[in-house]
């Protein structure tokens, strides 16, 4: 076992960060920033959460590179998608 | 985490550089894959309908987020006591790890318990008062697609961990056991996080 990853203190420092960006972006959403401002931090706060809890907590950060390649199709194939969909977006 | 593989692995000479350590979780990361791509189809739907709507409500003013802010944060504590569980049953600490599974599975139960209490709420008071019906508003329809997708994989995930518990407890699973059913769980918050973000925040 790779003792440091998977310590407990480890875990809590994660849990930490995760809360205080939670915290955080709830509160942007009352600071009413412009529009799109507003998406662009969500979103980046958003996807660096996602990726906290794959790294740490699903442990992609230490496992061989086989279940990072599973892992990253679903997310190919979805920015694959919403090109797919622009035609019809901005065809309107 | 390597020397154990090493070990496992040492009577396997055609072993390729992408040989997974544990097809168990190779088969989780898969299935995970197929469930991302799901939400994934999901939430870029929702986003192609939102964007293409003139009029859409501010959600955050239809929906409130306070309770939804606590289910958040419920379901990543619920993921750091999923690790700890796991951390626990590692050190083959049974007692702690029932206490830390335990409480994983008593916050997905209140998780879905709040949302719940919010799909009542939203479909007997709030949504009716606005003239809003799941039936005829891309709005309602988008959101309790989603949650209701989401809160399915909840409550799967709820039995599956109960059953976990369950059969560490027979003496039937171990620790790599307890780590797949770990996977689906924090997979589980990670949807949920994109969705607390996409639906209830932008």
């Amino acid at each position: 076992m790779t003792t440091e990853a998977h310590s407990t203190s480890a875990y809590i420092k994660i849990f930490w960060i995760l809360l205080v960006l939670t915290i955080i972006e709830v509160a942007i959403v009352y600071l009413g920033l412009p529009r799109m401002l507003l998406v662009a931090l969500l979103v980046i706060f958003a996807v660096w959460k996602a990726a906290l809890v794959a790294m740490h907590f699903m442990h992609l950060k230490f496992e061989k590179k086989t279940l990072s390649i599973v892992a990253i199709i679903p997310f190919i194939l979805c920015v694959f998608l919403i090109l797919m969909l622009l035609p019809d977006i901005y065809s309107r | 985490m390597s020397q154990v593989a090493a070990m496992s692995h040492a009577v396997e000479p055609a072993e390729s550089p992408l040989t997974p350590e544990s097809w168990g979780k190779l088969g989780m990361w898969l299935f995970l894959a197929g469930d991302a791509m799901s939400f994934g189809c999901l939430i870029v739907g929702y986003g192609i309908l939102r964007h293409a709507s003139t009029k859409w409500p501010v959600p955050a003013q239809v929906l409130g987020i306070n309770l939804t802010a606590f289910m958040t944060f419920l379901l990543i504590v619920s993921s750091v006591w999923m690790v700890l569980a796991l951390a626990a049953i590692q050190e083959n600490n049974k007692a702690r790890f029932n206490k830390f599974l335990g409480l994983t599975i008593l916050g997905g139960a209140t998780f879905l318990g709040c949302q719940a209490y919010e799909w009542t709420h939203l479909l007997s008071e709030r949504l009716p008062e606005l003239g809003i019906y799941f039936s005829n508003n891309l709005f309602a329809t988008t959101f309790f697609v989603l949650t209701g997708f989401h809160g399915m994989h909840v409550t799967g995930g709820v039995i599956y961990n109960t059953c976990v518990l369950a059969a560490v407890n027979r003496g039937r699973y171990q620790a790599k056991h307890v780590e797949i059913a770990g996977l689906y769980w924090h997979f589980v918050d990670l949807v949920w996080i994109l969705i607390f973000t996409f639906v209830y925040l932008l």
